[in-house]
């Protein structure tokens, strides 16, 4: 069913959703003084998926994810979160509602247990405070003040709030920015586990490529407020049948190759050479490569 | 984009096709929503919690009343020692029932506009309207947190004003059932003015400054560090009349002071049903004001 939708709207760009998306929106547009923000968005986020919505700074990014958080008012177009529209929900629907918010410097003075057994009393039935403190790794700092934490723990506290009360859709606004790269492995093993066993469907907004590649089942780029592309980061803007990139060493020089079919190409190159080509790679364009197209090309 | 073929992780199109069966209702709350009482009483605990673990500001909160009083005590009644206004009413028993209207303005209108404004910008407030917690738990939670400090910033200016100033307790229901409600009313409108002011300040870095001018002009013209308040000028008297403070202090006057104090008052009489109309209007005002400028977001983040 999703695969179908999928390759449909890839392909056409029909919306031909099912109504059980996490969300669901249709020409969102948003004025700020006159001027666009949001320019016409459109988008489908199946249940279980990790969604990634890349954009450059100014994009739309962060006005289309605060409409559909219930934080903004849209000036036109449809949206649908959870079966409901944000804007006129009862609060009952963010017991559905899981929030990772950036620049979040609260609650200094009280101790990581403290805080998220607090929040853990907002719900009907929140998960164990206990067990969300082990999931995100942060057991053995449970009775820590929040401002003794380091940048990468305190992000962790900010996720255990946001998935203590079992949310169906965690919204993560750049969770990882200011990680090192260790403790950013270890909050996309954390992510993965949530989709993955926690049946929690993930809308993610970051700056990094390479973790939209690593966690996102799709991603959508959005630039001067509108969405220039959507698809799995493998194929997005079409990469994955872009010209293939050969690189090998011969006769002491680098020679490069570009063609559509790598693989006849290297076949072709090795019996040439008689056998293994030496220094051969075969890339294509990166998800970056790709990504900096869209957005150059529509701005 | 358009040649693009339909290949993704086999993870992404299992998990989206197993939850799609699980439809699209979000009101599916197992257990009980939880009752407002509680989230306000979690809300109370949680600020008075943070509240006192900030040590120092603990410290100096409460003592700068009485600091103040101190000196002020000191100062004036060497200098009124000869000159008493009223014969066996020293100036430090004014200043003391001044210090109690004015630590209780400093504990719900200052600490309240300057913790909101706070809370606006390291994103408590932010998180909780992301949160299923309705608002007046929020502000419920703030109630808590005023009347605590009010009621520790009174019991400290009233100890300091008993064991240097001779301040007495009063004796009968009448002055204590006076203190009672010239108390809840002057934290109330006090404290409803703060979250309306809380709205002013452009940032949390100019919250201070911004709060604290003005509420140090309106002790100055409300006969706070000066006694009694017929030494002001008429216009002072005027303005400060239009105000909260002035009316606090005197009703505190009126629970402390001997009954011939009355001569010290502007009017001769201790006017309590002004106090209290003039309480209530602000109230009723500073209400109006909170749900009429009230803002969820900073001014530089809207």
């Amino acid at each position: 069913m999703s695969v179908l939708r999928r390759s449909r709207q890839s392909a056409d760009g029909a919306h031909t959703a099912p109504v059980t998306d996490a969300v669901r929106v249709r020409g969102l547009r948003k004025l700020y003084r006159g001027v666009p923000a949001v320019d016409g968005v459109d988008l489908d986020i199946a249940h279980g998926e990790i969604f990634a919505l890349l954009g450059p700074n100014g994009a739309g990014k962060t006005t289309t994810v605060e409409i559909l958080e219930g934080f903004r008012k849209r000036d036109a177009g449809e949206v649908t979160v959870l079966g409901a529209d944000p804007q006129r929900a009862p609060m009952s629907w963010r017991y559905g509602i899981g929030l990772v918010l950036q620049d979040a410097h609260d609650m200094a003075e009280l101790t990581v247990a403290e805080t998220v057994a607090h929040f853990a009393r907002y719900y009907p039935t929140p998960r164990d405070p206990a067990e969300v403190i082990e999931l995100v790794g942060l057991t053995a700092a449970a009775g820590k003040r929040i401002r003794m934490l380091s940048g990468g723990q305190r992000r962790r506290v900010d996720v255990a709030i946001g998935v203590i009360g079992r949310p169906r859709l965690l919204f993560l606004d750049e969770p990882t920015t200011g990680f090192d790269p260790e403790a950013r492995r270890q909050f996309w093993d954390l992510l993965r586990d949530l989709a993955g066993t926690q049946d929690t469907t993930i809308l993610l907004t970051t700056h990094y490529l390479d973790e939209a590649e690593a966690l996102a089942d799709r991603v959508a780029v959005i630039s001067a407020g509108r969405i220039v592309a959507v698809g799995p980061p493998a194929t997005l803007g079409g990469r994955s049948a872009a010209d293939a990139r050969l690189r090998w060493i011969e006769g002491g020089a680098v020679r490069t190759l570009e063609t559509p079919e790598p693989t006849a190409a290297a076949h072709a190159l090795s019996q040439r050479l008689g056998g293994e080509i030496p220094g051969l790679t075969i890339t294509r364009p990166t998800l970056e490569d790709v990504y900096l197209t869209l957005i150059g090309s529509s701005s | 984009m358009t040649t693009q073929p339909a290949t993704h992780s086999p993870r992404a199109s299992g998990a989206a096709g197993a939850a799609g069966a699980a439809g699209a209702a979000w009101v599916r709350p197992v257990g009980r929503p939880p009752a407002l009482w509680r989230l306000v009483l979690a809300r109370g605990a949680l600020e008075l919690r943070q509240f006192f673990r900030e040590r120092d500001a603990v410290v100096f909160t409460f003592a700068l009343p009485a600091v103040l009083l101190i000196l002020l005590g000191s100062i004036f009644d060497t200098q009124l020692n000869d000159r008493a206004i009223v014969p066996g009413i020293p100036a430090s028993q004014l200043l003391t029932a001044g210090m109690i209207a004015a630590g209780i303005a400093s504990t719900s209108f200052v600490n309240l506009a300057i913790g909101i404004c706070s809370d606006r910008d390291d994103g408590t407030i932010k998180r909780l309207r992301g949160a299923p917690m309705p608002p007046i738990a929020y502000f419920l939670g703030k109630v808590i947190l005023v009347l605590v400090t009010a009621l520790a910033e009174v019991a400290i200016v009233m100890t300091v004003g008993i064991a240097l100033f001779d301040l007495r307790l009063p004796t009968d229901l009448g002055h204590w059932l006076t203190l009672a409600w010239v108390f809840l009313l002057g934290v109330t409108g006090c404290a409803l003015l703060g979250v309306a002011m809380s709205s002013v300040p452009r940032s949390i870095r100019s919250a201070a400054p911004v709060v604290n001018l003005p509420f140090l002009v309106l002790q100055f013209i409300s006969g706070i560090f000066i006694v009694p308040i017929t030494e002001l000028p008429s216009l002072f008297q005027h303005v400060a009349a239009l105000f909260p403070l002035k009316w606090m202090a005197q009703g505190f006057r009126s629970v402390f002071l001997p009954d011939s104090g009355v001569a010290l008052e502007p009017a001769g009489a201790w006017e309590h049903g002004r106090i209290a109309l003039v309480l209530s209007a602000w109230c009723i005002g500073g209400l109006i004001l909170c749900l009429t400028t009230f803002r969820w977001r900073s001014r530089r983040d809207s």
